[in-house]
């Protein structure tokens, strides 16, 4: 499917959904809660057909974090982008795509690692490249890194 | 240039005099000097690569290179029968712990090269870093640092008859 036309497909799945056309992948923002039945229909519906979950990971934007989601279809040969948008930063968490995808599970690890969301209903979440007892997570905007050398 | 031009002519030979005698003949040598010739020409490396000083490290041990033409061939995969370890790569904090133990498991005497940039002082990562080491000398004693990002593998052997040259001016039986 084209970009127009998976943007059609997937406004009458999820109305609230939002769009970014600019890139070269069609980007769909969403609540973190409307995640789960959405990336069900997308990788069980046969028009869509999203079997491989290419790249997770996640932006920092200070006032809210964004997961984000690029998935690939080896049948129809198209991608799209799911971002789903965490207003609390506070504690974040978001279910886990593990279920659907198990690659997730690793990915999912290293995004619990280095922005600490914690992914509900995870089998094994834990600490992937830094040590157990790393206190806060680095890649978060507001780390703050004591051995530090400033310029 | 070939590398052996680095080695000065007083180090290639022997160290020591051969007496010819109608019944074969005798060696007058110093005991130290001996021990230090055979010691240095006999280094064992540990195999430890973290990153892409590891690349630049195999092409040293390889045909074109060749450190076996120094001594350097036997490389361990065991602390526990390494004399030397080259650090070549990036030392992560996660990863200190374990370099600092594979230090401590190799027996007496031991040397320690640090190559490129990341081991000597951090590097590129040497600034706005949480997980980088800034120096593997944080961890254990540094007898050579070889700058280069990564060093070329003439760099690296440079290096290690530098090494070998150190040992030789060691006093084996007074070393602490």
């Amino acid at each position: 499917m084209t970009n127009e036309e998976l943007k059609y497909s997937i406004t009458e799945l999820l109305p609230v959904a939002t769009y970014d056309e600019s890139g070269e992948f069609l980007n769909i923002i969403i609540p973190s809660d409307e995640l789960i039945p959405l990336m069900k229909e997308l990788r069980s519906k046969k028009e869509f057909d999203f079997d491989y979950l290419f790249c997770l990971t996640c932006i920092d934007w200070k006032d809210h974090l964004m997961m984000v989601y690029h998935l690939l279809s080896k049948v129809h040969k198209h991608c799209i982008v799911v971002k789903a948008k965490i207003t609390d930063i506070q504690n974040p968490k978001i279910e886990s795509v593990n279920c659907i995808w198990k690659t997730a599970e690793l990915n999912e690890d290293e995004v619990y690692d280095l922005f600490g969301i914690r992914f509900l209903n995870h089998p094994n979440l834990r600490r992937l490249f830094l040590e157990e007892d790393w206190k806060g997570f680095p890649l978060r905007k507001n780390y703050v890194d004591e051995n530090m050398i400033k310029l | 240039m070939d590398i052996k031009n680095n080695v000065p002519a007083n180090k290639l030979i022997f160290p020591g005099q051969i007496h010819e005698t109608p019944d074969g003949g005798f060696l007058i040598t110093k005991l130290d000097e001996v021990i230090n010739w055979a010691r240095s020409n006999s280094l064992w490396p540990l195999i430890f690569g973290t990153s892409c000083c590891a690349i630049e490290m195999m092409s040293a041990a390889d045909a074109k290179y060749d450190w076996s033409r120094f001594g350097f061939e036997v490389a361990r995969a065991s602390p526990r029968q390494a004399d030397l370890i080259i650090v070549a790569g990036t030392i992560v904090m996660k990863m200190a712990p374990v370099l600092k133990r594979l230090y401590d498991q190799m027996p007496d005497p031991k040397y320690v090269i640090a190559m490129g940039a990341c081991t000597i002082s951090g590097g590129p990562f040497f600034y706005n870093t949480y997980s980088v080491v800034k120096g593997v000398d944080h961890i254990i004693p540094v007898d050579v640092y070889v700058p280069g990002c990564p060093p070329r593998p003439e760099a690296l052997l440079h290096s290690m008859i530098t090494l070998q040259e150190k040992i030789k001016n060691e006093a084996f039986f007074r070393k602490s």
